[in-house]
C-alpha cells in the first residue's frame, strides 16, 4: 500500500478525501471506500452499464474511471439523484410505476442512463430510447417495461 | 490491474516527455486503457493523464475541412451540427459506435488507438500464445474460435479485426492524423500485420495524437455509415462500409466515390478496387452489384469467418445505393 494517494471528491454535492491507489476505479472508491453501494458492479469491464453514474452531468461507466481521474468533476450516484426524504426522481417513480425490473441489479444504473438518456433528448421514440439504452443490460429482460418507463418519465420531464 | 503511477500531465510537452519513458501509456477516455489493464494485456507502470490538457478538444469545420481535437468525446463529434452537414458518415460511424456513455468518455484520438476484440488477445491467462502480445509466440485464433476475425489484409502471424468504426470513415475521406507538427494520412498510419503484428501504428514512443483533419469534399457531404452485427445495437461491425459519392452535372455519373471497410480487415479499409470500378459510372443495381464483389479481392478465411466474404460486397452495395440516392 505504499503507492497511496490523497484525493478529494465530490459526491452527490458532498467533500470527500480519501487515500487510493492510482489504479482504484470510480466505481470501487464510492462502494469499498464511501459505502455508496447503490452504484452496482456487473461486468468491471464496462460492457453491462450497471455502474453508471454522472460526472459533470454525463453519463459515464465507473469501472472504466479511475478516481483520481475525478478530482475536481462532480459525481452523482443512484443516492445523490433525490434528496433523501424528499419525492423520488420522475425516472425511480416510472421505474416504480411501470415494473421495470425484476431483481433489480441492473435498476441503478438503468436509472442513471435513463436520466441522461431523457435530459440528451434522445428519447423521443421507442426505438431512439431502446439505442440510447442499450448500454446497460438486464438479464431479468425487464426491457419492455424499461421502455414504458423511460418514455412515460420523459413526459414528466418535458 | 497491476498497480501503477499516476501522473496528470500538464502540458503537451509535458505529456510527450512522460509517454516516452518506458512502460508509460497515456490515459484519455480509459475506455481502451483500463478495460485491458484488468484482463491483463496492459501492464503500464507509469499512466499519463492528459485529459487535463486544455485546447484539444476543439471541433471546428470550415470551407477546408473538419479539424477534431484528439480529446474531443465521441458524442460530441457525433452531435456537432457541421460535422453532420459536411460528414455524416462520421456523425453515423460515431453514434453507432459502442455506448452512450462510453461516447460520452472515450476520445477520438483514443477511438482510433483502440485495439483488436480478438478474444485470444485479450484472454492472456488463458492463451499465452498471440503474436501480438509477444511476438513470435504463435496465435490461436487461425484454427480456433474466429467468426469475427478479419478476411482482409491478414498475414501468417496475425488476422486479429481492426474494430473501430469511426476509422473505416475516416479512411474513406483520405484523414489526417496529427502527431503534433508530424502528419501522417490515415492509410499510412494504420499498419498491417505482416510478421510483426504488435506494431499497429505508426506512432512512435514520445509522440501523441494531437489533431484529426478530414478535408471537405462532396462525397464527404454526401456520404453515409451502414453497420452490420449480431445485435442491434452496442454491438462491433460484423461487417460495415462508410461511402460517399459525389455525381457530374447530369446526378447520375459517378464524378468521385470514397469506399471504407470495418469489420473485416486487420486495419481500417479503403475499398480502391470497387471506388476504381465506379468512377465515370451510372448508379445502378447490377453495376454496383458487381463492382462492390472487388471489395473482397484476396480475401482470405480461416473457417468461422467465412461468411464475411459473402456479407461485406452486400453491405458496400447497399450503403452505395443509399449513399446514392442521398447524393
Amino acid at each position: 500500500m505504499s503507492n497511496q494517494t490523497t484525493i478529494n471528491l465530490e459526491i452527490n454535492g458532498q467533500a470527500h478525501t480519501l487515500a487510493v491507489e492510482p489504479r482504484v476505479t470510480l466505481l470501487d472508491a464510492l462502494r469499498d471506500h464511501l459505502e455508496l453501494t447503490g452504484t452496482k458492479k456487473g461486468c468491471d469491464q464496462g460492457q453491462c452499464g450497471a455502474c453508471t453514474v454522472h460526472v459533470d452531468g454525463e453519463r459515464v461507466l465507473s469501472c472504466l474511471t479511475l478516481a483520481v481521474q475525478v478530482e475536481g468533476r462532480a459525481v452523482t450516484t443512484i443516492e445523490g439523484l433525490s434528496d433523501p426524504g424528499a419525492e423520488l426522481h420522475p425516472v425511480q417513480s416510472a421505474f416504480l410505476e411501470h415494473d421495470a425490473f425484476q431483481c433489480g441489479y441492473c435498476t441503478p444504473g438503468q436509472i442513471m442512463s435513463a436520466v441522461s438518456c431523457i435530459r440528451e433528448g434522445h428519447a423521443g421514440s421507442d426505438d431512439e430510447i431502446r439505442e440510447y439504452m442499450s448500454g446497460n443490460l438486464c438479464r431479468c429482460g425487464a426491457y419492455p417495461h424499461i421502455v414504458e418507463a423511460v418514455r412515460e418519465a420523459a413526459k414528466v420531464m418535458s | 490491474m497491476r498497480d501503477f503511477s499516476y501522473l496528470r500531465a500538464g502540458s503537451v510537452d509535458e505529456a510527450l516527455s512522460a509517454a516516452a519513458m518506458p512502460a508509460t501509456m497515456l490515459l484519455a477516455g480509459g475506455t481502451t486503457l483500463l478495460d485491458l489493464a484488468k484482463c491483463g494485456v496492459n501492464a503500464p507502470e507509469r499512466v499519463v493523464d492528459v485529459t487535463h490538457l486544455k485546447g484539444l478538444d476543439t471541433i471546428r469545420v470550415d470551407a477546408e475541412g473538419a479539424f477534431i481535437g484528439a480529446l474531443a468525446k465521441m458524442s460530441r463529434v457525433a452531435a456537432d451540427p457541421a460535422i453532420l452537414a459536411g460528414f455524416p458518415a462520421v456523425s453515423e460511424a460515431l453514434w453507432q459506435a459502442a455506448s452512450a456513455q462510453i461516447r460520452n468518455m472515450a476520445t477520438i484520438g483514443g477511438n482510433l488507438l483502440q485495439r483488436t476484440r480478438c478474444a485470444y488477445f485479450r484472454d492472456p491467462a488463458s492463451f499465452p500464445a498471440c503474436n501480438k502480445r509477444v511476438p513470435g509466440s504463435g496465435c490461436s485464433a487461425m484454427e480456433g474460435v474466429n467468426r469475427g476475425h478479419a478476411v482482409l489484409g491478414t498475414s501468417d502471424a496475425c488476422i486479429a479485426t481492426y474494430p473501430g468504426d469511426l476509422a473505416a470513415a475516416l479512411v474513406a475521406f483520405d484523414a489526417v492524423v496529427h502527431l503534433g507538427e508530424r502528419k501522417v494520412p490515415i492509410d499510412d498510419f494504420f499498419l498491417l500485420p505482416g510478421t510483426t503484428p504488435h506494431k499497429e501504428h505508426a506512432m512512435q514512443p514520445g509522440e501523441m495524437i494531437t489533431t484529426i483533419t478530414i478535408p471537405a469534399s462532396a462525397a464527404a457531404r454526401h456520404s453515409t455509415y451502414l453497420k452490420v452485427r449480431d445485435r442491434q445495437s452496442y454491438e462491433f461491425a460484423a461487417a460495415s462500409a462508410a461511402v460517399g459519392i459525389e455525381f457530374e452535372a447530369d446526378h447520375e455519373t459517378i464524378r468521385d466515390i470514397r469506399i471504407g471497410l470495418g469489420g473485416v480487415a486487420t486495419k481500417p479499409w479503403r475499398a480502391r478496387a470497387v471506388e476504381d470500378a465506379l468512377r465515370g459510372k451510372v448508379v445502378e443495381p447490377e453495376t454496383v452489384k458487381s463492382a462492390s464483389r472487388l471489395a473482397v479481392e484476396g480475401a482470405v478465411a480461416h473457417g468461422g469467418n467465412h461468411y464475411k466474404i459473402e456479407l461485406a460486397p452486400r453491405v458496400v452495395e447497399r450503403a452505395i445505393l443509399k449513399s446514392g440516392a442521398l447524393a
